[in-house]
């Protein structure tokens, strides 16, 4: 279905900004009809509470209707029912499908086999564009625009899906990127090919210290223990990926950390109190982005 | 000396030449060789000028079309098809990789729907600029170095 949203790389430079722009109406007024009469199906095949809620808060604000499972052993797939035969039944009652799957392509697939648009709520460690598109609101708001910014991201660069994504999108918008990771969790090669074919300047570190000063955005992601086959590695790089207030000394007065979220120590809690601490706010915009995807891939106008 | 000369000539069908010693079997499976009824030839690790070594294929009453010819660009990128009719060539080509490739390759992330859902796999073909060619799964969106690609 073309107005699905499974990956960020299905819309352009023009739709990410028209998603953006979408987001602040609904920021500026988060409470409006614009899905009264709607359904809007949640399927969630693997649980995931903070990006559900965020889905159906912004369906209730905007005056419609949520059906759906939050986990897959509530839902007749525990019955041995196949995803085609799941997508095709809920097409039936829902105006739009949102889901997410611990398969990756399981979005993919969905889109080709209905006419109702479905919307990626993450699937498995591929695509959660949701995310993406947050991120982006929240740099664009925090900076004023997505052009020429300096992004420093740090800690699992590996296997984080976010920053992958994040790569991708600000590819449109003249990024400098600083990647600060434990050798174990390095930037893969394909993405540091993506950013020299794009001509996207990068730079590689692996020690988070007194390196940010010219950065813009600090993007921090959770260190996963279970990544690590040597946990002793691991107790040794946890602590020296962990943001404290005092290493903000020096850096831009404009400069704002996000973060996906769950932190675990990553982020040591006395920098939340710092004006620089952006990743609460950040959450919160995933509301308006929601709203503004739903609305999207609806084609309403509003 | 009638068996040789079974081998040596080729009345109709089609010679699969350059192959890479190594990948003939590859290209046996792409063309799902193995029920062919009619005679079919195949040399492997033959001297070659121009390879060093290589295979050969030559299969009797069968003409391969464009699209088959270009699934054998995934493994063996230099081949060439000969097609024969009367002992003659009467067609060359070479074969060019596809922008897509449905059904014979397999994704290798376990996680990918395609071995988790009956559904057939689909590549997306790129080249990077160091000249590597990958194969980008439109499902799981991960990348596969193409001579690592494993034919269904």
């Amino acid at each position: 279905m073309k107005n699905s949203l499974v990956s960020i790389s299905d819309y352009g430079k023009d739709e990410i900004l028209e998603i953006l722009d979408l987001a602040a109406h609904f920021e500026a007024n988060p409470n409006q009809k614009v899905l009264e009469g709607k359904v809007i199906a949640t399927l969630f095949f693997e649980p995931s509470t903070r990006t559900r809620l965020s889905f159906e808060t912004a369906v209730n604000r905007l005056g419609g209707r949520v059906i759906g499972f939050s986990d897959a052993a509530t839902s007749s797939s525990s019955k041995g029912e196949s995803l085609n035969d799941t997508i095709k039944i809920v097409s039936n009652y829902a105006d739009v499908i949102v889901m997410r799957h611990y398969i990756e392509g399981a979005a993919r697939y969905a889109s080709e086999i209905t006419d109702t648009p479905i919307v990626n709520a993450g699937d498995g460690s591929n695509q959660h564009p949701s995310q993406t598109l947050l991120d982006l609101y929240s740099i664009r708001k925090t900076q004023g625009t997505l052009e020429n910014l300096d992004l420093t991201m740090v800690g699992d660069l590996k296997y984080g899906r976010t920053v992958h994504s994040l790569i991708h999108a600000m590819y449109h918008f003249h990024p400098t990127f600083h990647f600060i990771a434990p050798d174990e969790l390095k930037m893969p090669e394909e993405y540091k090919l993506f950013c020299k074919e794009h001509n996207i300047p990068y730079t590689e570190d692996a020690i988070l210290e007194g390196n940010f000063s010219k950065t813009d955005i600090l993007y921090m992601t959770r260190v996963q223990k279970e990544r690590f086959q040597d946990l002793m590695e691991y107790e040794r790089v946890k602590d020296v990926y962990c943001l404290h207030r005092d290493m903000l000394e020096g850096t831009k007065d404009t400069m704002r950390i996000l973060h996906p979220l769950p932190r675990v120590n990553e982020i040591d809690m006395d920098v939340d109190t710092s004006e620089k601490a952006y990743y609460f706010q950040q959450a919160q915009n995933g509301l308006y982005v929601r709203q503004a995807i739903l609305t999207k891939v609806l084609g309403l106008s509003i | 000396m009638e068996k040789e000369l079974k081998v040596a000539a080729l009345r109709n069908g089609t010679v699969i030449d350059h192959i890479p010693a190594g990948q003939v079997f590859k290209v046996v499976d792409i063309l799902h060789l193995h029920h062919y009824e009619n005679q079919i030839t195949i040399g492997n690790n033959l001297d070659s000028k121009k390879m060093g070594s290589k295979g050969i294929i030559k299969i009797s009453d069968r003409y391969i079309d464009e699209a088959e010819a270009n699934k054998i660009a995934l493994v063996a990128p230099e081949a060439k098809i000969n097609i024969i009719r009367n002992y003659e060539v009467v067609e060359k080509r070479y074969v060019t990789l596809p922008q897509e490739i449905r059904e014979i390759v397999h994704c290798p992330n376990p996680k990918c729907i395609t071995n988790n859902d009956p559904v057939r796999t689909v590549f997306h073909v790129k080249k990077q600029a160091n000249g590597q060619i990958l194969l980008h799964c439109h499902y799981c969106e991960k990348d596969l170095k193409c001579e690592n690609a494993k034919i269904n």
